[in-house]
């Protein structure tokens, strides 16, 4: 399989990332060498083997639900970028327009 | 100069008053300074001289920890309270740490000296730790080459003695990789065996961290007191820790597995010189060499680079710029925020395997590359599951070719990512791999040799190394 520029542009936009032309041009062709080499996966017959999502198989882990110790407040907005009070502070969310 | 070859000797020497802990720890610090172009550290921290005179104290008490006075650098991917923690990525260049990582605090506990934190490729994302926003590390070896990577830093601040050891995360070779390269022993352990929490998740089930050193035992020790299960980590797994140094020593020949996908076409023929060298003296030492197959080599690059940049593209979504790390300033709404604090701070080869892993798991091409990968992935489990039925080692050499020129491979990403070839399948298995250094090439460049062996069989791995470490090398 391959992508074209257009496609680069909407991967972009999933991965929310801003492109400019020259790394649109160099993704492009980067991903389409990547995914020509990844294409040899298909030389393989799979219909009967079952997906490893993890090395290790272990079960869901569990544990009670109780209350413990965390970090405080203070602590996780230590990093913030800007905060206000115990929040942190964003641009607007809601915008007027659907775009 | 050190007086001392291994942990073992330092202790006694610091005991016995042989060695002053302050001096030591001084001697690196000025190391440090004089091998500063190598630009293996993104942070030195100069309060290693306290901590060495609140350890000296606790040694002639008698109540230091089992690693008292190693002197440790860490790689910037792992948090350390209170310090920076960066991923060598301007998109965290003023975060710092608010908790210990697990493998970071049982160090601490057992009164080991942190002395840094070493340079990395970003988010540990590459081969040659030329992708850092702290710039690239020159390898020690031979400063117009780069010293692999990821965690080049850290195998580049043991090799040129800088520290008495090092932690590195390994996630496709970047542990046994820079090894390698610098001519050193890193161990990539068991997926699960060292806690992951604290560690800036790269891709979440190949992660693994683990320790470089100039000798076999010293890795041995710290992973005995790195490994273990954690509350906090609910992949790591809960099986009991063998004594690694305590049952170093080798006590009955095994079977070594020897996979000719490792040598076919693509080895640099003095690697396979060398390494087919080691075969022989193991042979002639009595050990039984098993030819083995392991017929999905070929498929490892691809399948690791599908699952690997998934992953990443999901785990690398939480920066922002909402909560921490950097903010574009004045963003006009809170999309702009996204997407200009990402596309102004995140480097070249992260955006590009956030791209891939975006494509791969996006509609329509989930089940072509993403499920197709994880079956793909059964099958290298499928494949060592055999092999170890076997033999109790595979031996194979660690990378294809001996430290390239800086610069040489920037433009060519894929042949960048096909230098992985013998070190991904390990991190597909989630098995144990260790580098040897084996020797040098004829133009100096060291050779890497690498152990393989079942989970949680690390324990073999140490034993094996050793017996090459005494007797071949």
């Amino acid at each position: 399989m391959s992508v074209s520029k257009d496609d680069v542009k909407h991967i972009a936009k999933l991965a929310r990332l801003k492109l400019n032309d020259e790394e649109i041009e160099s993704y492009t062709g980067n991903l389409n060498d990547i995914l020509k080499y990844i294409d040899k996966l298909n030389e393989l017959e799979l219909d009967d083997v079952e997906p490893l999502s993890h090395p290790v198989e272990n079960t869901n882990v569990f544990r009670e639900d109780e209350l413990k110790e965390s970090t405080t407040t203070d602590e996780a907005l230590k990093n913030a970028p800007d905060r206000t009070d115990q929040y942190f502070r964003v641009p607007k969310v809601i915008s007027q327009s659907n775009n | 100069m050190l007086t001392y070859s291994n942990y073992s000797e330092k202790i006694s020497q610091l005991k016995n008053k042989k060695l002053s802990l302050q001096e030591n720890v001084q001697y690196f610090l000025n190391q440090i300074k004089t091998k500063e172009h190598l630009n293996a550290f993104n942070f030195v921290f100069d309060d290693a001289i306290e901590q060495a005179n609140t350890i000296s104290k606790k040694i002639e008490d008698g109540t230091a920890g089992k690693l008292a006075g190693m002197v440790v650098a860490i790689k910037d991917v792992l948090a350390i309270k209170d310090k920076p923690l960066t991923c060598s990525s301007k998109i965290l260049k003023d975060f710092v740490s608010i908790y210990n990582a697990t493998a970071v605090k049982k160090l601490i506990d057992e009164d080991a000296i942190i002395i840094g934190k070493t340079n990395c490729d970003e988010f540990a994302m590459g081969s040659s730790n030329e992708n850092s926003a702290f710039g690239a590390v020159l390898n020690p070896v031979d400063e117009e080459r780069v010293p692999g990577g990821s965690s080049g830093g850290s195998a580049a601040v043991v090799a040129a003695g800088l520290c008495d050891v090092s932690l590195g995360t390994d996630t496709g070779g970047s542990i046994r990789q820079p090894a390698a390269l610098c001519g050193i022993y890193g161990l990539k352990p068991t997926y699960g065996r060292v806690s992951r929490y604290g560690l800036t998740a790269f891709a979440s089930s190949f992660d693994s961290i683990g320790p470089f050193s100039n000798n076999v035992e010293d890795a041995a020790l710290v992973m005995e007191v790195i490994a273990g299960y954690d509350k906090n980590d609910s992949t790591s797994v809960n099986k009991g820790i063998p004594g690694y140094l305590e049952n170093i020593a080798l006590d009955k020949k095994l079977k070594i597995g020897v996979p000719k996908e490792f040598f076919a076409e693509g080895l640099d023929p003095e690697i396979k010189e060398s390494i087919e060298t080691q075969i022989e003296k193991l042979k002639s030492d009595g050990f039984e060499i098993v030819n083995i197959d392991l017929p999905h080599t070929q498929y490892s690059i691809a399948t690791y680079y599908i699952l690997t940049t998934a992953e990443a593209s999901s785990n690398l979504a939480r920066y922002d710029g909402a909560r921490y790390g950097t903010r574009k300033e004045n963003p006009k709404d809170l999309i702009d925020m996204y997407t200009s604090s990402r596309s102004e701070n995140f480097g070249d080869e992260v955006k590009r395997r956030i791209m891939l892993g975006t494509y791969v798991l996006s509609a329509g091409y989930y089940d072509a590359y993403y499920k197709k990968a994880q079956k793909v992935r059964r099958l290298f489990k499928n494949d060592f599951d055999k092999a170890f039925e076997l033999v109790d080692i595979i031996l194979t050499p660690t990378v294809p070719a001996t430290a390239f020129k800086l610069a040489e491979k920037m433009n060519d990403p894929l042949a960048m990512y096909l230098g992985d070839i013998y070190t991904t399948s390990a991190n597909l298995a989630g098995i144990p791999g260790i580098n040897i250094p084996v020797g040098k090439n004829s133009s100096g460049l060291p050779i890497g040799m690498q152990l393989m062996s079942a989970q949680f069989n690390e324990e073999t791995l140490f034993q094996m190394s050793y017996y090459i470490q005494k007797k071949l090398l």
